[in-house]
């Protein structure tokens, strides 16, 4: 079994492409092996084989399947210490700027969008940011614009929040509905929900801040050179770049290229 | 001792060790019986509360002669080394080999996954690859443990009347009743001799 599948996976990675345009083919293989055996089982396909017939002919079953391919549920504030981190050592820098651009690439369903634009609002600088926040999968876009998050998660996600140095109270900032806490529209004002592929698009803006946490992980060592190389292109000098709390620069290619600022946090500074 | 290599079995490039409740006092002397040039690289992965830095690494330090330390995602498996896997993250070996990380839903209700790292090992090490899986109180493992057998590879199960919790070796020996059922002690010896066998090229005998 494991042998055909294996023969399957890169011709159906590369049918996804000509067909559809989205790149999986530089996605790190042991994850991927896991997602597509789970769409498999999803889609009720005894092969790869099949489910390539079916993602061909059926435009459904490829939105499907980037669900299956892309989406990662985060929460808000995950990793206090990169927060607090943030707060207590990047804002300063990002106070000497008039304005300021953040990009928040592979943005999924959100969390991270409004766990950062929190952040910027209590330290008096959301007004003056623009936030690009990214993801191929339209979606998860979507959901990440409606702030939108079930009601049995806030728990965690207030307790996260005030480890991570919050100054008010988390349901400042949400209206809880019956089994939902809709966030605050004002928090996305400044956010621009788009589409943009880490693998296939280039640079759109300069900015001064990246967060891109957990997102590098599913990718190859290949890709996630081309992503750090885009994340190089898009920051101005001494631009900060934060990544999740076990992903390095140090397999990078372009390590060389900016300076541990916060290295216990994962945060970079290029050069 | 190393009993019942299947025709294909090599001397492992990788021993992976998973467990739950209990799990620490056996992963400890286990580790703390490993010799100082012990070369082949540990993989320990046990379910703990989701806090950092894990619980794992302090209770682990001091009580073992070899480097320890959390993978980072793409790292190398180096030689001589025992790696913890982080809390809330699970953990899989990729093509090199290397780690590989990522925040995937839990599997079994348990992020990291102890199925999810040994599934990954059989697929890329294959016979290769050796598992322990010792005591726990949930399913998580069996399936994994399972994979890497199938894939050639050598296993060991803590004997459930030897576990603090027999869960979890009870549900491995269920679905693999090939597996070895060891005492503690001799899941120490078991582990020195597979890394034994990696210097001296040779197969092991009952």
């Amino acid at each position: 079994m494991s042998g055909e599948f294996d023969i399957e996976l890169p011709l159906l990675l590369e049918a996804i492409h000509l067909k559809y345009s989205y790149d999986f083919r530089r996605y790190a293989l042991s994850s991927l092996k896991r997602r597509l055996e789970q769409a498999m089982e999803h889609f009720n396909c005894r092969s790869l084989s099949a489910l390539q017939e079916r993602v061909l002919r059926e435009p459904e079953v490829m939105r499907g399947m980037l669900a299956h391919l892309t989406v990662q549920v985060s929460e808000m504030f995950r990793d206090a210490g990169f927060y607090r981190a943030l707060r207590e050592k990047v804002v300063p820098y990002l106070r000497t700027y008039p304005s300021l651009k953040v990009w928040i690439p592979g943005c999924a369903t959100g969390e991270e969008v409004y766990s950062l634009a929190i952040l910027l609002r209590e330290e008096g600088l959301l007004d003056r940011t623009l936030i690009y926040a990214t993801d191929i999968n339209p979606e998860a876009l979507h959901k990440a614009e409606a702030g939108i998050y079930e009601l049995d998660r806030i728990a965690d996600f207030s307790k996260a929040y005030a480890e991570a140095g919050g100054r008010a109270s988390l349901s400042d900032y949400y209206t809880a509905g019956y089994n939902a806490a809709v966030f605050d529209k004002s928090l996305r004002e400044g956010v621009l929900f788009s589409d943009h592929s880490l693998a296939t698009d280039s640079v759109f803006a300069e900015v001064q801040l990246i967060t891109c946490r957990n997102v590098l992980i599913y990718f190859d060592r290949v890709l996630q050179d081309r992503a750090v190389a885009l994340f190089r292109d898009s920051l101005c000098r001494k631009g900060f770049l934060g990544l999740g709390a076990k992903e390095s620069l140090t397999f990078s290619s372009y390590a060389a290229e900016f300076a541990e600022f916060v290295r216990e946090e994962r945060i970079y500074q290029r050069r | 001792m190393l009993g019942k290599p299947t025709s294909s079995a090599t001397a492992p490039e990788a021993i992976l060790i998973g467990g739950s409740a209990g799990a620490i006092e056996v992963v400890s002397l286990v580790l703390g019986a490993l010799p100082a040039d012990f070369r082949t690289p540990v993989v320990v992965l046990v379910h703990l509360p989701k806090q950092r830095p894990s619980a794992l690494a302090g209770a682990l330090s001091g009580k073992c002669r070899l480097a320890l330390r959390e993978p980072l995602d793409k790292e190398p498996l180096a030689p001589a080394t025992v790696y913890l896997a982080p809390p809330d993250y699970h953990l899989l070996i990729d093509e090199g080999p290397s780690f590989a990380l990522s925040v995937d839903e839990p599997v079994n209700f348990s992020r990291p996954s102890i199925d999810v790292l040994f599934q990954s090992a059989a697929s890329v090490l294959g016979p290769r690859c050796a598992g322990v899986l010792v005591s726990g109180a949930n399913p998580d493992g069996a399936r994994g443990l399972c994979a890497i057998q199938q894939a050639g590879g050598l296993v060991a199960i803590q004997d459930p009347d030897d576990a603090a919790q027999g869960a979890m070796p009870e549900a491995a020996i269920a679905l693999c009743p090939d597996a070895h059922v060891l005492a503690t002690t001799e899941i120490c010896q078991w582990v020195q001799q597979l890394g034994a066998w990696q210097t001296s090229p040779r197969r092991g005998s009952t």
